[in-house]
Formats: structure tokens, sequence, C-alpha cells
């Protein structure tokens, strides 16, 4: 027999002022069910939850319905103090008649009628209410991160740090990604590889750290402390037990003609390479797909004749390992499009027309004219440099609306690189606004424009062609009445958009994770929650989520490794027991569930498995849905699909539902 | 004196975001028609819409259904099966010529207080319009109240 | 399937030998285009810049009578006739108001269901199938393809596959044997209507074009449409006296180019009518390639 406790709640005035919150605790004491109610003025305080607490254990209460503020901010604080009195916490409910009653109404009968009405509905729903408990799942303490760039780094060292097993694994032969590629970072000016390569060393020395380089996540399954993934060694063509990094063999393999990615096709590299000098791995893998060996049936083979380990194997295949993790850290970076994306601007024609990447591998030390800005078309120091900014984002009718966040201050970093390794050069920037809002970031461009005298021109660029050895760049000058600009420049470069990976959506069908139409992976909330995504378990760090810049990343790397880390510190992981369940029962009915898994079509975690029902002797009776508790978010998408009623969803089941309906429409008196 | 007729508004929402913006409306002491009462469900996802017939037989005049805009889903998706329902669901209801008028279908953000208002607002005048909801209301409900659920069972076995 | 005509007003007047070559080449490939019965002009700038249902529907009437002919397809030459026909069929698909209006205005029905082609469209798909058993001469020099303003603007309407930089009139030129070079006013205005009232604008706009296609080495300007064409050859003299050094350089139309190639004569392709003679280039017919 139940016996509800209603609690009606003054809230000082805010909800006596317009509602007779003494009627409602009088009219609701009247209702069948009902032992107990009361009103007080203030029932989140101390001696407000003190009454509860004494009321539940006086009158033996099985359940109670505290009326008054949102659930949204105080559905926990009772239940801890239903809990506290010796009931289950699930037994306790909110009727909101404050921000849905005495604050959005006048004080009137009426006013006063919604609040009992209110009360009176979720009286009916603790009737029908069950007793719940947290759901415990185990977790597999070790971390996953996808990609070795500074955001997979600095997620790997943090959780490596706090004592937790990281596997890392990056599909390039080395860590370091986009940001080993840059020369110098703004606004400090920093060599990039000098801050990043100690970061990278510590993580192939980390004790903690299993680092999988020139490897690719094949296939994720499982959940939220039970991963299961199987990762793809692909085959090196190197024994790295045996290769010392000495170099004898790059540096006498004959084809050399293999356009370099790590100097955006600038240079070349050979089919036997480290991407770059500080590499980490320091060993070379070998590019099959353009290694003669492997394409003309056997011949060459310098590298393996040369190599004074004996360290070239040529018949090593790709392997795939088996790994358990509990929590995964996606931080598989981002590109830019490196496309005549404006056909206009000539990027493609003209070999002195390049992208930003590009620029970055002329500026850099280690690049393909060691630092000095030439010209890839001659050679030359170009004597003028035109930069133009927004080529290719904030540009609704091109299909890309958004800003790519980094390229305002990237162009004035090019610029000043520019001026500073040419003082007699000279440097345009074609802008629409300038976005320099970070920390230092506002000064830094000022410098480009008063102290390195780089002219920015408010216009953008509608046309690029070549004329008599020169590129001519026609423009607009808008803060000088809209003049038409052309300038004869002998180098453009592009700030062209930052873009998801071409294998983002299919790493994100992997992790089963969702993304926008921009194949950047999706937030699971974008103000509260944004390393999280809608899978349990699997965070996000860097660009992968959105385009930013090296400080945003490494502060985000670090948000999901301690997401990670919080994961952890528990022996099990404890969730909220609002989940769906599908009913069972005995031989010979076991379930009425028919099997259709219509519920697990609709389910947006892939929460729901099939089980097989067997008999006795081990037949197979049927297939039925079943419920993974440690993945439902309890949306009850499923309970609402299923066609017999088979699943129900706990906190909401149909009972409860259909109760509140009953008991607000179903007025004892009035 | 006969009284101006008051329709009763029930309303099934969801709990991330129309249910937030009904309470931001609350915090914003935004006011609106005292006629509606809210139903909380975790997503619209979860609504089955057999309980807007029962509301309708027993006593609503009027109901509003709403949830997160498309997109925008806690659960990422739930609602986009609220809407494929409620357009199959809909067309349903208008083959056997039940007034549809009388059901709302809207999208609320946790953001959209002043919107929930409007919304209560323009569904309680629109509603009062059409009247009570009598259509059931005349037949006889109290022949059923003791069905045999014993017997009905013997007689299947 | 029949292919209606609508060679508009200036294929009538002063770019008749854009007619002529296309109906020549058509011949020649064994497809017959049928002439709309009774088609009115489509109203060009004069209608759009005084009034909007004027402008709809003087292209509509056309539309109606092409379908009441039974015609599904109809071939547009002129760049600014195609423009008035896509944009009045797109107004009439999309608002039942206004093809009750406008079909009220007619005294007659209209659906804006005919396909409209536009050349490039109609080269490609009904001569490049059966065009190689007629070409029977290269036409050996480099030609600079021009295509102004409303062949690729506004694009959704114009289906070029690449706006900025197309490439449809290149594929004809290299199918006749020329070869089309790479120049940066491929787009660029050559003044347009302004050719009467304000003379020196056209000069100078067609200036910049030419002195780019003869910088690169340009030894013909093609166009394909009537506007482009008597600028860049009735108003040589004019432009001549903006540009450093004169040029003599021919403009032909795509169709006069193409019909060069399968052998009809010049004098048949009203090549002997040009502002600006188109000797040089017919004589390069046939010559050693360049």
């Amino acid at each position: 027999m139940a016996r509800i406790g209603v609690f009606i709640c003054h809230c000082g005035e805010n909800i006596s002022a317009t509602v007779d919150v003494e009627k409602v605790a009088r009219l609701a004491g009247k209702l069948s069910g009902v032992a107990y109610s009361v009103d007080y003025k203030y029932m989140c305080s101390d001696p407000g939850q003190t009454l509860i607490v004494d009321a539940i254990k006086e009158h033996k209460l099985t359940g109670i319905v505290v009326g008054a503020c949102s659930p949204r901010m105080h559905e926990g604080t009772f239940r801890k103090a239903a809990e506290k009195a010796g009931i289950n916490p699930y037994f306790c409910e909110m009727a909101n008649i404050r921000e849905h009653c005495s604050w959005v109404h006048p004080k009137s009968d009426e006013t006063t009628q919604k609040a009992l009405d209110i009360v009176r509905t979720m009286v009916e729903k603790v009737k029908n209410d069950t007793a719940l408990y947290p759901i415990k799942v185990p977790i597999t303490k070790t971390a996953l991160v996808i990609g070795g760039g500074i955001a997979g780094i600095q997620a790997a060292l943090d959780i490596a740090n706090a004592g937790h097993q990281v596997i890392m694994v990056e599909k390039t032969p080395s860590i370091g990604g986009h940001m080993s590629q840059l020369s110098e970072t703004f606004p400090t000016l920093d060599c990039s590889q000098c801050i990043l390569t100690p970061r990278m060393v510590e993580v192939a020395q980390h004790p903690n750290i299993t680092l999988h380089t020139f490897a690719e996540v094949e296939n994720v399954t499982g959940f939220i402390g039970n991963f299961d993934v199987n990762i793809r060694l692909k085959a090196k063509s190197v024994d790295f037990s045996k290769c010392t990094g000495c170099g004898s063999c790059w540096q006498k393999c004959p084809s050399k003609k293999i356009p370099d990615e790590f100097n955006a096709g600038m240079s070349f590299r050979t089919a036997i390479y480290t991407p770059f000098p500080q590499a980490v791995p320091n060993k070379p893998v070998i590019d099959r797909a353009n290694c003669t060996w492997f394409t003309k049936c056997g011949k060459c083979g310098i590298c393996a004749k040369i190599c004074p380990t004996g360290a070239i194997d040529y018949t090593i295949q790709d392997e795939i390992i088996n790994v358990k993790v509990g929590a995964i850290v996606t931080a598989t970076g981002f590109d830019i499009k490196h496309s005549d994306f404006f056909p206009e601007y000539g990027y493609g024609k003209h070999p002195d027309i390049i992208d930003g990447l590009q620029f970055e591998r002329l500026a850099s030390a280690s690049g393909p004219t060691g630092g000095e800005i030439r010209r890839p078309s001659d050679g030359k120091v170009p004597e003028t440099v035109v930069f133009l900014a927004c080529a290719g984002s904030r540009d609704k009718a091109k299909g890309i609306e958004y800003c790519s966040k980094i390229c305002c201050m990237y162009t004035a970093k090019h610029a000043m690189l520019y001026k500073h390794k040419n003082h007699h050069g000279k440097a345009h920037v074609f802008y629409m606004d300038i976005r320099s809002a970070g920390k230092s970031y506002e000064e830094f461009v000022r410098r480009a424009i008063e102290e390195d005298d780089v002219n920015y021109i408010r216009g953008r660029v509608s046309k690029i062609y070549e004329k008599n050895g020169k590129l001519m760049v026609v423009g607009v000058d808008t803060l000088l009445n809209a003049k038409p600009v052309t300038i004869e420049a002998d180098m453009v470069v592009l700030a062209t958009a930052v873009v998801a990976n071409e294998d983002a959506e299919s790493v994100a069908q992997k992790l089963h994770i969702s993304y926008d139409k921009h194949k950047f992976f999706a937030e699971a909330h974008p103000k509260l929650k944004p390393v999280e995504t809608n899978t349990a378990g699997i965070t996000l760090a860097g660009a992968c989520q959105s385009a930013k810049d090296i400080p945003e990343t490494v502060a985000q790397a670090s948000a999901a490794a301690a997401k990670t880390i919080i994961l952890f510190s528990g022996s099990e992981l404890t969730r909220e027991p609002v989940v769906a369940t599908v009913n069972r029962s005995a031989a010979p009915v076991f379930t009425t569930c028919t099997g259709c898994f219509l519920c697990q079509e609709v389910c947006p975690y892939q929460a729901i498995e099939r089980e097989e029902i067997r008999d006795r002797a081990g037949n197979l009776l049927m297939n039925a849905a079943k419920v993974n508790a440690g993945l439902c978010q309890g949306c009850g998408t499923c309970v609402a699909m299923c066609r017999n009623k088979s699943i129900d969803l706990q906190g909401f089941s149909n009972q409860q539902m259909l109760s509140e309906v009953m008991g607000l429409l179903n007025k004892p008196f009035e | 004196m006969a009284e101006t007729f008051e329709p009763k508004i029930v309303a099934f929402v969801c709990n991330w975001c129309t249910y937030a913006g009904a309470d931001l409306a609350g915090t914003s002491r935004t006011k609106y028609a005292t006629n509606v009462r809210i139903i909380r469900f975790p997503c619209t996802g979860r609504i089955d819409f057999m309980l807007l017939i029962k509301a309708f037989q027993n006593g609503a005049d009027g109901i509003i259904v709403s949830g997160c805009h498309p997109n925008d889903c806690h659960y990422t998706s739930g609602n986009f099966h609220a809407r494929r329902r409620w357009m199959v669901f809909k067309s349903m209801l208008d083959f056997i010529g039940f007034p549809t008028e009388r059901i709302t279908f809207s999208w609320v953000s946790a953001a959209e207080g002043k919107k929930w208002a409007e919304l209560v607002n323009e569904t309680t005048d629109s509603v009062r319009a059409l009247g009570p909801f009598t259509e059931y209301k005349n037949l006889d409900f109290s022949q059923f109240n003791q069905i045999d659920h014993e017997g009905i069972a013997e007689q299947s076995r | 399937m029949r292919i209606g005509y609508y060679p508009g007003c200036s294929l009538q007047g002063s770019g008749r030998e854009y007619s002529e070559s296309l109906l020549a080449v058509a011949e020649k490939c064994g497809i017959v285009l049928e002439e709309i019965n009774d088609w009115n002009c489509c109203g060009a700038s004069a209608a759009h810049s005084l009034n909007h249902d004027l402008s709809v529907a003087l292209p509509a009437r056309t539309l109606a009578l092409a379908e009441k002919q039974g015609l599904q397809q109809i071939l547009v030459p002129c760049a600014a006739c195609f423009s008035r026909l896509a944009t009045a069929q797109q107004e009439l698909v999309s608002s039942e108001e206004m093809k009750s209006k406008i079909a009220d205005y007619l005294e007659m029905p209209v659906q804006g269901s005919a396909r409209i082609l536009t050349v490039f469209e109609f080269l490609q798909e009904h001569i490049f199938p059966v065009a190689d058993q007629y070409i029977v001469n290269k036409l050996n020099h480099k030609t600079a393809c021009y295509y102004g303003c409303l062949l690729s603007r506004p694009k959704d309407l114009t289906r070029l596959e690449r706006p900025e930089d197309p490439m449809e009139m290149e594929a004809v030129m290299e199918k006749a044997g020329a070869t089309p070079i790479d120049w940066a006013f491929k787009t660029e205005c050559c003044g347009a209507g302004l050719s009467v009232s304000r003379t020196d604008i056209v000069a100078k706009l067609s200036a910049k074009i030419v002195e780019d296609a003869v910088s690169r080495g340009a030894e013909s300007i093609v166009v394909a449409c009537p506007m482009c064409q008597m600028n860049l050859d009735i108003r040589r003299k004019e432009i001549n006296k903006q540009m450093d050094k004169g040029s003599d350089i021919p403009v032909m139309f795509v169709t006069q180019a193409l019909g060069l190639s399968m052998g009809i004569s010049a004098d048949k392709l009203g090549l002997n009518r040009h502002f600006v003679s188109t000797g040089k280039v017919v004589s390069c017919v046939g010559r050693k390639e360049v």
C-alpha cells in the first residue's frame, strides 16, 4: 500500500506569493495514497530536509513528492534526503510549482488549482515508481589516443603521467603532426620543432606509453570502460628491432622523385624514408607504392644490401593487433584545402601561387630552401609577396561558411617572417577582418603592421593571373572607397580553409561518434561539454573537432586527458539507472520481444544487443533484444518504437507516464 | 452566468530543451496563460502517441508536443523519430476525422523561454476558439469499468 | 528527339553569322532544328530594366509557343536570350501565382516545361557524338576562347562546370583541331550594351581583352555570344586606339570555327562579312600543325 508524503515549499515568497501553499498541502493530503502532507518555507534548506527525513521515518512513507522548484534544480538534493531516510531515492519526485506555475501566473484560484494539479500528477507517478539502483560497469584502465600530433601527444603525456597505460596510434611514420611542419609559432615566434620535439621524445621514452606509428585503427567495438580495438600495424618493411637509424638506406635509395608530403609537395623524397630529421621514431619505412622492389617485382634491393644490420625485410606483412582500452581520445587533427577551390586564384596553374603550409616549409630552416623564401618556379627571392586571407573560408556560396580561426594569425606571421628575411621586400595582405582574439595576438598583428611594414588592404581579391612574368593580383581597397587595386606580385600565398581530414568520416564511423556536415567531430554540448562526444568514453582533442590554434589544442587535449583520468579514478563506473530494459520471464515465454530489432535501429548509442535465447539443450529458440545498461543513455526512443511494448524505460516507464496523464486529468474534486 | 470555457492543455515535452525553456520562462517571470500542464519526458522520442489519445479521452481539449530543434537533440536523433512519428500519426488522425488542429507540434529550445510562453498563449487561444473537445465525452465509459480479465483469458486458452 | 530553335533578334540581325554557321553545322551533321513559330523578342535588357512582369511575359510567350508546338527541348544560342528565357522559366516554375498571372497576359497556357539548352550543351550532346566523321580539316592555330558575362553567370543558370575558368568552348575548339590557350580574360566584361551609348567604355574594356589574348600568342578569338562578337569586332577601330599597338586578330563564332573544320565554305559561314578580316585564320585551315 502506497504511503506518499507531500511536501509543499513556500520558497520564501517565490511560490507562496501567488499559490495558496497551505491549501495545496491540505488538499493534497486528501488524495488517495497520501499519508502525510505539509507545507514549509524552505524545503531545500537543512531544516527543510530534516523535516522530510523525519517525516519519512515517522510516518513510514514509501515515497515523496516535493512541490517546489524545477527538478533540474533540486531533484538530486531531495533524492539524497530520501536515501538518508532509508527509502530508495527513485521514489522521490518533484512537482515543479515554481518555474512552471507560481512565477509565470498571477495570484489567483487558477494558479493554486494548477499547482495542485501538478502535485497530483506526480503523486500518481510516485505510486508507480520502482526502486532503481545505480549501474556498475568495470573499467579497463588503459587509454587509446588516436593521432600523434600535439593534441595526441599532450593527452597521452597527461594520462601517462597520471599513472595509466596509454596506447598511441599514428598513421604516418612519425608523430608530430602539422606542428612539426611549422617554422615558427605565433605569437612568440618560437621555433615550432624546438618546442615540439622534446615532447615527442618524452612520448617515445615514457614507460606508460606504447607508441604505434605507421598504424591505423581498424575497428572499435565495446563500450565505455570496455572497448575492444583492432589496430592495423602497416608493413614498414624495416625491422625496427634491428634498425639503428643510421640513414645509409635512404641516402642510397635510387627512387628520389617522390613528392615529399612533409614539405607539402615542394621537394622530393626517397621510397625508403624518414619524414623529417627529428622524426620519432627515427627509423625509416618503405613507401611500397613507390618502391621499385615492390612495383617492379624484386628489381633494386639496394637498401637491403647496404643496411649494416640487415634490418630491411621486404616480406613483412601488415599485422592486426587487438587491444582492450577503457577510453579513447580522438586527436586526428586537420588538413588545409590544397586545391583550386577558387579557380580564379590560379592555384595549381602557377607554381608561385602557394598555400599556407607550403609557405611554412619555405620559411622553415629544415625545408626545401633552407629557410630562405624563394619562388618555387625559378628559385629567385620574391620582391613582392601578396598574402590572401580568407581564401576559402567564411564563404557560404562556396560551401565553407565557417571561419578557419588560425589564418589571420599565421598570415601576419608569414608576412613578418618574409619581411624579417627580406628587409627590402614588399608584403601585402588582402583581408576581410582581423581575428586576433587570443592572448598577445592583437599586439602580434599590430607588430606586423607597425614594425614590419606589412601593407594590410581591406578587400578581397577577384582574380590572379600571370602576365609578363608577374602575378597580377586584382583586388579592391574597401577602406579607400572601393578603389580597385592591382598588385604585381612575385609570389602569392593563399590562406586556404582548414578542413577535416579526408578520412575523418571513416574514423568517426569506426568510433560511432557524430560529425557535422563539414566532417568535424561533434562535441556533446557546444558550451558545456566541448571535449566529450555523445559516445560515452570517447573524447575529442584538437582540430578534429574544429579549427583551433596550438594553445587551445593543448588545453583541450589536457581536458580530454582529465576526463579520461576521472573515468579511471574509480574501481568501477557508476551510472544513473534511467535505462531501458527488455522484459524477460521464465520459460516457455522468455520474453514478449519478437526480435524485430527496430529498437536497435533507432538507438543513437548502439546500446541494444542481440541475445540468443536458448533452451536447456542449447537449441536456439529466438534472438531477442537486450539493452546494454552501460551504454544506454535513457532517451526512451526504443520504448516508443516497440510495437508490442516489450521494452520499457526505468524512471519513465509506460505505467508511470500513463499514471501522470490519468492523474492530471481525472480530478477527484473541482 | 455562463462561465467562459477555459481549455485544458496538456504539454508533452522533453527534459533537455522545452522543459528547460519553460524553466527559463519561469526564471524570467514571463507571464502566460494558466491552462497548460506539463508532462516531462527524457526525450520527445520517448513519447508514445497513444498517450495523446488517452489525454483527449480523459478531458484534455488541446495538446502541445515540443522538444529540441532538429539536429539539437540531446540524444542525437530522438526528435527526428518523434517528428516522423508525428507525421504518420497526424495523417492517420486526419484520415479518421480527428481534429488535429487541437494538437500543436513544436520545437522550443532551452534558450527560448519567450517562445514557450508565446506557444502556450497561442495554443490556448486557438483551442479556446475551437471549444471543448466533446467527441468522446458523450460516450458512456462506466460500462467498461468491470472488465472480466480472467474470463477473457479463460476463453482464449 | 525534336530540337526547337530560338534565334532571337540578334541572330537575325547583326549576329546573323552565328545563326547561319550554327544551322550549317547542324545540317552537315544531320540534325534538324525546328524554329519556334511566331517567336518574339525575349525583351533583352530593356524589358527587365523597366517592368518585371513584362520581362517574364515576353520570353514566356515563346516558351508557350514552343510547348504548343510540342517541343521538349529548345536551343537558345544567344547568351542574353538564353538568360532571359531560362530566368523566365525559373519564375514560372517556382510560383503558381506567377504562372497563372503570365498565362493571363498571354491568353495562352504556359508550363515552362521545355528544357532550354545552351549552345555548349547542344554541341556536346548532339554534335559531338557524330562530329568526328565530319571533321575534315584541322584549324591549326592558337585561339583564345572568350565567354564574356552572360555565358557564365549566374552560375546555377548557365551550368558551366567551372564558371570562373570554363573549358566548354575549349573542348569544341580542340575537336576542331585548334589549340586553345590559357589566358586571363575569359569571363571579363566587354562592355556589353554600352556599345552604342558609351562606346568609349566598350573600347577600354574590350581593349584589355584583346591585349591579353594577343600577348599570349592567340591568333583568333572565338566567342559564343553576338554581343561579344560585335564589340570585339565592329568596335575594333576604337579598341585599337586604346592599345599601344593595334591588333587585327579576327573574332569568330565557335560555330563558324567548327564549320570550317567540317569543310563548310567560309562564305557559307559568313566569315567574309566580319569587320576584322578572318582571312589569315581561314588560310590556317589544313596548314601543318602549329
